[in-house]
């Protein structure tokens, strides 16, 4: 038996089943193939409806302006940028199972890669609608592109973070598209050559762009996807970095701190574990795909979940003895007055976040519980609700009392155009989201069938039996040389 | 760019393990193999096959610097030379802050500037119609495609690929090229030759 890469028999199987390839491609095209269940059409009439009050939400604040938002002078960002951060962050989790684990060679990222790069560029659209419309006069909105026009012609200024963030997020989408349309396309050619009827042959025949699976193809496409996982990497690291830039090269006190990049970049990730658990502990059940989002898989991501959830509590008492240490009146005013302090009006949201992102997940040291899936449910909408909250508090409580009492805040709550802006944008991602798990492979099939032979679990029992028997082999021979 | 109407014998194979032998002894007996479909990327089938290693990465890599040297060639000609504003008394050319853009630059130039280089290469496209030798060449068959020339035997050649390990041996004729076409229409151009 010829294997073409070698993995120790310690490690768990990552398909689960007696599978061979045909099979494989038969459970995970299967449920594209079959009319949607009654379950897909309730989700998808639940994400129209959210879209449709964001929709009206937007329109009000398009056809009244930005005063339909409960935003005031001293608090000039609230709910809005808020949700942008939180998108984006969230966004990050399939970037880095995608590329960075990639690059580390992490095999069992072949079962949740697809829907996680999914995930990414719908929260990264659904993150880009909040800048974009706090604009207010969107349609001024092409102003923010560097061309040649009749005001001067009057550039934009490219030393402000707000414009990084406009080259960053828009590469991040590119990318990111490029990089799971690339992945998919092998995929889909595998649709198309499974289809029954003639639509279903055209229309994945002209999205698989004439695949053919030729041995050249395939070497370009892994080198294509290598090179695509090293951009991503830094890409990804860059984004949250220049996010948090918006804040952090800034003058108030609580967003001008050197440790934001880091601690922003570990939060994504932390976030985005959290919804890709959330949907996948969805997906796997629904489209009953629980050999290949396997136990093992939600574990590893719990792994990574409370990995950068210590990180991220990590980087929370960092600022709060940066802000003692520093002797600086305005940060220990920020930090301990304005966040810490239970009892001033926003202190509750700060030990919220703290207790969702820094003490619930340390439940995940226990396997038992990272390895339990109703606990693992439940924790990451905790861990999302935590991180809403942590931009939140970055942003909120950094400005609602500012320089001068004079024009210290009023207790800001969001408007419900705000709310209604947000549930929109909730509506826009699983709308998304429905049509991809209906229409595309929810898994790598390719890469799947890549790793079936060293990874599944039937054959890894009849590798352990053979390894098992070479071992007793060898030790024969060597007790007879012995002799 | 149409390369010809051409014969291929084809046989396909249910396992990688008996592929790779197969692969070797075909190119020893001196038959030409024009390719091997395969479902999913088998790592070494390239090198088996004497195909040599792809330079896609080097031209991410020129696409890339492309991205960088437009970037800062882009960003210092504006705020030095055409529109030179103060922000804060800083200097005109403050590189450490155009550093995110011209790395984000560099990241988009070579991302895209790759993928089309990829699809150009391999003639991937909406609406191109190829032809595929193997219907489930994309599901769990690796699909080998052997050459033949007007001296080509093809009995012998098909009782050889037989002997190999091969499956479902036939004989197919097609155009080499490749060109734009429906998915919906019928392929008049290929047909499976019988009495072969």
């Amino acid at each position: 038996m010829s294997l073409l890469k070698y993995e120790s028999q310690q490690r768990e199987p990552l398909v689960d089943g007696d599978k061979d390839y045909h099979q494989v491609s038969e459970d995970i095209i299967g449920p594209i193939e079959m009319k949607p269940g009654k379950l897909w059409y309730i989700g998808f009439f639940i994400a129209q409806a959210l879209l449709i009050i964001g929709i009206y939400s937007v329109y009000r604040e398009v056809a009244y302006g930005i005063g339909q938002w409960n935003l005031n002078k001293t608090i000039g960002w609230g709910w809005d940028i808020t949700n942008f951060v939180w998108w984006v962050g969230i966004g990050h989790a399939g970037t880095l199972i995608s590329a960075i684990l990639l690059l580390f060679r992490q095999g069992w990222r072949t079962g949740v890669n697809r829907a996680a790069e999914a995930m990414t560029i719908f929260a990264v659209m659904c993150a880009g609608q909040f800048p974009i419309w706090h604009m207010g006069r969107v349609w001024m909105a092409f102003f923010v592109m560097p061309y040649p026009n009749t005001r001067g012609p009057l550039w934009v200024n490219f030393n402000s973070p707000l414009l990084w963030d406009v080259f960053a997020i828009s590469t991040y989408f590119t990318v990111s598209l490029l990089f799971w349309y690339s992945g998919l396309i092998p995929d889909l050619a595998l649709v198309r050559d499974r289809a029954k009827t003639k639509l279903r042959k055209m229309l994945y025949g002209i999205a698989s762009f004439g695949w053919t699976g030729s041995t050249k193809h395939w070497q370009r496409h892994e080198s294509l996807s290598l090179v695509l996982a090293g951009l991503s990497t830094p890409l990804v690291l860059s984004v949250h970095t220049i996010v948090s830039f918006d804040f952090a090269t800034s003058v108030i006190p609580g967003w001008h701190t050197t440790i934001f990049p880091p601690y922003f970049v570990a939060g994504a990730i932390f976030s985005g574990f959290a919804m890709v658990q959330t949907l996948l502990i969805v997906v796997r059940k629904v489209m009953n795909l629980k050999d290949y989002i396997t136990l093992g898989h939600i574990e590893a991501m719990n792994k990574v979940i409370v990995l950068t959830g210590s990180i991220v509590g990590c980087a929370y008492l960092t600022e709060l003895f940066i802000a003692w240490y520093s002797g600086n009146p305005y940060e220990q005013w920020a930090f301990f007055q304005s966040r810490a302090n239970l009892f001033s009006p926003y202190g509750w949201s700060y030990w919220l976040m703290m207790f969702c992102n820094v003490v619930s997940p340390q439940l995940f040291w226990s396997r038992k519980l990272r390895r339990n899936i109703t606990v693992t449910f439940f924790m990451s909408i905790i861990v999302n609700i935590g991180m809403w909250y942590e931009r939140f508090v970055i942003i909120v409580t950094s400005i609602y009392r500012d320089f001068l009492p004079s024009s210290w805040s009023t207790y800001y709550s969001p408007s419900i155009y705000e709310i209604g802006f947000y549930l929109g944008t909730f509506g826009l991602f699983f709308t998304c989201f429905f049509l991809f798990a209906k229409f595309f492979p929810v898994i790598a099939v390719a890469e799947i069938k890549a790793i079936l032979k060293t990874s599944g679990e039937n054959y890894k029992v009849k590798m352990t039996q053979m390894e098992k028997e070479d071992a007793e082999k060898f030790y024969l021979d060597e007790v007879e040389h012995a002799h | 760019m149409a390369g010809g109407i051409k014969k291929f014998v084809v046989g396909s194979f249910t396992d990688e393990a008996v592929l790779f032998p197969a692969v070797k002894n075909v190119r020893k007996a001196g038959y030409k193999i024009h390719d091997v479909y395969t479902p999913f990327p088998v790592h070494g089938l390239d090198h088996a096959l004497g195909i040599r290693e792809t330079s896609l990465h080097t031209a991410g890599f020129i696409y890339g610097i492309t991205g960088t040297t437009t970037a800062l060639g882009f960003i210092t000609w504006i705020l030095v030379k055409d529109w030179p504003l103060n922000f804060g008394g800083k200097p005109h050319f403050s590189l450490p802050a155009w550093i995110p853009i011209t790395f984000e630059l560099t990241v988009l130039f070579s991302a895209i500037g790759m993928v089309l280089t990829f699809c150009y290469l391999c003639t991937l496209a909406p609406f191109v119609k190829k032809h595929h030798f193997h219907q489930r060449a994309t599901d769990d068959r690796f699909v080998m495609a052997i050459e033949c020339t007007d001296k080509t035997n093809d009995a012998e050649v098909q009782s050889f690929l037989q002997s190999t390990g091969a499956q479902e041996i036939n004989v197919q004729v097609a155009e080499t090229g490749w060109w734009i076409g429906t998915y919906d229409r019928e392929q008049k151009l290929y047909k499976e030759e019988k009495g072969y």
